[in-house]
């Protein structure tokens, strides 16, 4: 099969390229080892979140901010999301000073999204938290959306105008054919002339496969979420000193998570949740919110994604080869840059260039350090 | 409580009972974890503690449980009821919960005898106050003794239902109607099926014992009901029952319907580990995949009972005897030659007590009808309230497995952990998209088997310290 761009990983971040592609009349095919979401873009948080990013990320987190405010726009779905704040409470004074420092940096970059709020505010934006904490930094822009449906949302979008997705199709080999790309999979052989490698968990390996080698790890990170509750806290909950990531969803069930990280056989992709770290997670929620103790928890899972040594992604073209680009790595936070992360490889394919920085996010950057 | 023993069994049903029995002679160190509050499972619910008089109505198959109940009682392994295990790895990590804590034992050897649950078959109004599954007022009737108050109408197929018929009967509780559902094309299918039973004959015998005492009784049965309907009053509780036969439409006012479609094992538990499952298909099922000593795909976890397959509690002792051999084997205990010596009569019973299944399969199978092509606005996890109509529709916007109709439409992520719906919407999905139901189509198993609550889970840290 021909196509002008093949893309490696129907997750959001390749349904996201799809759909900028076809806006702009380029053809292009998504192809998955296994369906559209399966891994990290159907098993996170939905945390749209510009609170405390890695400096590199926030322009694009801002970027992207506004794309999600206006979502509906661009893919026909609201995606379900929310824009209730996330914030960070701060328990004592050091966990206040932390904050403080942070709100700072933010505005000496020249951006106003973070802010400081003292207990009062913090009390009547979360009346149910326990008395102890004393402050928190707050993002009021932010807040969460449901991943599958907004994966579904762009995959359908993409495919409206014209984006191929094909699932169960798993690479076995990739070779550089003059400037274009000949990438053979169990559902036969693709050419294309550019290839995108936005394969989550697996782009290490495809990364390799390009011959332009990166150092990602996959890791599984878990979740768990209780039984539906009455309506009691609006912003997405995160501590300054503790593991913690905690939001009512729509329908009153609790999401809990906290960067923890599953047992993962990588070869055979079987997680194992590891019960002591979602104990720690537990208690941590019952210290905040101890009127919670008798919730049920009704499921955990753990989702595989790729991580990268600084855990900030690779995002742009590749230095090695010819018509090859990147955008994986993104280390348990990419949800929220998705529709952004469309938008610049758009740029890079068709344009050559892009209005956004990215520098920070080059593959070469491991090469320097080698 | 030990963080570790040779040997834990989850279940204190026949399989368990018998297993731990069998292990514990030799010696090593047994555990038995059991949610109930007392030993026998579903099937001798409340042995140790039943009147006599609800003995008998109960019936000498239920009385079997005394012997084995005091043989395990005698024995010398650890028991454990009121236990939780809501957690179950590949290396046999038991994430348990007893006396309102968590806790994580190891074992070398795991064996799961999680019996059976009845098969959930929505129909609409399924989920009205007033339609209960006939299992739930078993276990009514076998604990306390308590039967309808104002009589009932019955539906459904499977043994059970008329056993609990007969039950009801003999106590005095009024059956307006036995709704069969079962085709008259079952009979055929299962008439080839038939000179293996008559082996068994002894269950049939009881079968027909039961039908001549409720047709002497002026119980009304009909065979071949279709298109079963529950339907509210303006209180949205149950008041008709509406149903087909024989071409024409039939209503009966009821405040109360059991229903009972058959049991399926519980795979809750071997789902978790990582078991491999396949579908069987006479009994319209998943089960664990497992040889003849009860070993699944991962070593060192076994099944017995029904909740490898369904045989029936005779057949769950026997295999609970074997798997426990084969235990002591893999534990070094006994040698080879003495685990197949004491297996020997143990098989020959298995062997026994399989000649009446082929032919209950076949004669009580639920209509494909009932399994997968419900109307639009039927009711499929009742706790999110997703309709087969919703169901459909996400398999047709190429959300092409159960998981990915999961994901887009919150079936099977409510408060029962899609115990309720797996099933249904399994076969709906593979009907969809015009495939045969086979492992993919299940729910991925997501722990923790059995809710636990915040504090519950929290209590680990400290535990583990």
């Amino acid at each position: 099969m021909k196509t002008e761009v093949l893309i490696i990983g129907a997750g959001l971040i390749g349904a996201s390229t799809a759909l900028q592609l076809a806006m702009r009349g380029c053809s292009c095919i998504v192809i998955d080892k296994d369906s559209p979401g399966r891994h990290a873009s159907g098993a996170n948080a939905g945390g749209l979140r510009q609170l405390n990013r890695d400096p590199a990320e926030i322009p694009l987190s801002v970027a992207a901010a506004k794309m999600w405010h206006n979502i509906e726009s661009l893919v026909d779905s609201d995606c379900d999301v929310r824009f209730s704040g996330q914030l960070r409470v701060a328990e004592n004074k050091a966990d206040m000073e932390k904050l403080e420092q942070r709100a700072a940096m933010v505005r000496s970059m020249g951006y106003q999204h973070e802010e400081i709020i003292g207990k009062k505010e913090l009390y009547q934006l979360v009346p149910a938290l326990s008395p102890h904490c004393v402050g928190a930094l707050l993002c009021r822009g932010d807040g969460y959306g449901r991943p599958y449906h907004a994966l579904t949302a762009f995959r359908r979008k993409a495919e409206s105008l014209g984006a191929i997705f094909q699932s169960n199709t798993e690479v076995y080999s990739i070779e550089q054919l003059g400037e274009g790309w000949e990438v053979r999979t169990s559902q036969g052989t693709f050419y294309s002339d550019s290839l995108v490698n936005c394969a989550g968990g697996w782009a290490g390996k495809l990364a390799d496969m390009m011959q332009d080698p990166a150092p990602l790890t996959a890791k599984a990170l878990m979740l768990m979420v209780t039984e539906r509750l009455p309506h009691f806290v609006d912003p997405v909950m995160g501590a300054a000193s503790r593991k913690l990531s905690f939001k009512q969803m729509q329908n009153g069930t609790l999401i809990i998570g906290g960067a923890l990280v599953a047992k993962l056989d990588f070869a055979t992709e079987k997680t194992e949740i590891d019960w002591s770290q979602l104990a720690q997670s537990a208690k941590t929620v019952v210290d905040f919110f101890p009127q919670l103790k008798d919730v049920r928890i009704v499921r955990a899972w753990a989702g595989i994604e790729g991580f990268m040594p600084d855990n900030i992604p690779v995002i742009g073209a590749s230095q090695q080869v010819k018509n090859g680009y990147h955008a994986f790595g993104f280390s348990a936070h990419g949800f929220q840059l998705s529709p952004v992360i469309g938008v610049i490889l758009a740029q890079l394919i068709l344009d050559g260039k892009t209005e956004l920085s990215i520098e920070d996010f080059s593959i070469s950057r491991f090469d320097k350090q080698a | 409580m030990k963080n570790h023993y040779q040997l834990v069994i989850v279940g204190a049903g026949p399989a368990g009972l018998a297993a731990a029995v069998t292990a514990s002679e030799q010696g090593i160190s047994c555990a038995v974890l059991d949610e109930q509050a007392a030993v026998g499972g579903q099937i001798y619910r409340a042995i140790e503690s039943v009147p006599e008089q609800r003995a008998k109505v109960l019936g000498t198959e239920y009385q079997r449980g005394t012997a084995l109940a005091k043989a395990f009682r005698e024995s010398k392994a650890e028991y454990f009821p009121n236990t939780k295990v809501w957690s179950l790895t590949a290396d046999k990590q038991i994430g348990l919960l007893h006396d309102g804590k968590s806790k994580l034992i190891t074992a070398d050897q795991v064996l799961l005898v999680s019996g059976a649950i009845e098969r959930p078959v929505p129909f609409p109004g399924w989920t009205l106050p007033g339609v209960m599954q006939a299992g739930a007022g078993q276990i009514l009737f076998k604990s306390s003794g308590v039967v309808p108050s104002e009589g009932v109408v019955l539906a459904g197929s499977g043994p059970l239902l008329l056993l609990l018929a007969w039950q009801y009967m003999q106590v005095g509780v009024e059956i307006k109607a036995m709704l069969d559902v079962t085709p008259l094309s079952n009979h055929l299918q299962a008439m080839p099926k038939l000179p293996r039973a008559l082996l068994a004959h002894h269950y049939l015998t009881k079968g027909l014992v039961y039908q001549r005492d409720l047709k002497r009784a002026g119980v009304v049965t009909k065979i071949g009901v279709s298109d079963l309907r529950a339907e509210a009053d303006e209180n949205d509780e149950l008041q008709t029952v509406h149903y087909r036969h024989l071409g024409r439409e039939h209503s009966i006012e009821t405040g109360l319907l059991m229903t009972h479609f058959g049991i399926i094992p519980h795979i809750w538990l071997t789902q978790a580990a990582g078991c491999k499952h396949q579908w069987d298909k006479s009994q319209q099922c998943w089960r664990p995949s497992h040889d003849k000593w009860g070993n699944t795909s991962l070593q060192g976890i076994l099944v017995a009972g029904d909740g490898a397959g369904i045989n029936g509690a005779r057949s769950a002792e026997h295999t609970g005897r074997l798997a426990g051999l084969q235990a002591l084997y893999a534990l070094g205990v006994i040698s080879e030659a003495e685990r197949d010596k004491q297996s020997i009569t143990e098989r020959k019973w298995v062997k026994a007590e399989r000649h009446i299944r082929p032919f209950l399969e076949a004669y009580f199978a639920i209509p494909q009808e009932m399994l997968a092509t419900h109307a639009k606005d039927t009711i499929i996890c009742r706790c999110e309230e997703i309709t087969a109509g919703e169901i459909r529709t996400a398999v047709e916007q190429s959300h092409g497995d159960s998981n990915q109709v999961k994901y887009l439409s919150r079936c099977g992520m409510g408060a029962c952990q899609g115990r309720q719906c797996a099933n249904a919407v399994a076969h709906i999905v593979a009907d969809a998209g015009g495939l045969a139901v086979s492992e993919k189509s299940h729910f991925r198993g997501r722990p923790p088997v059995a809710p636990l609550s915040l504090q519950e889970l929290a209590s680990l840290s400290e535990e583990n310290v």
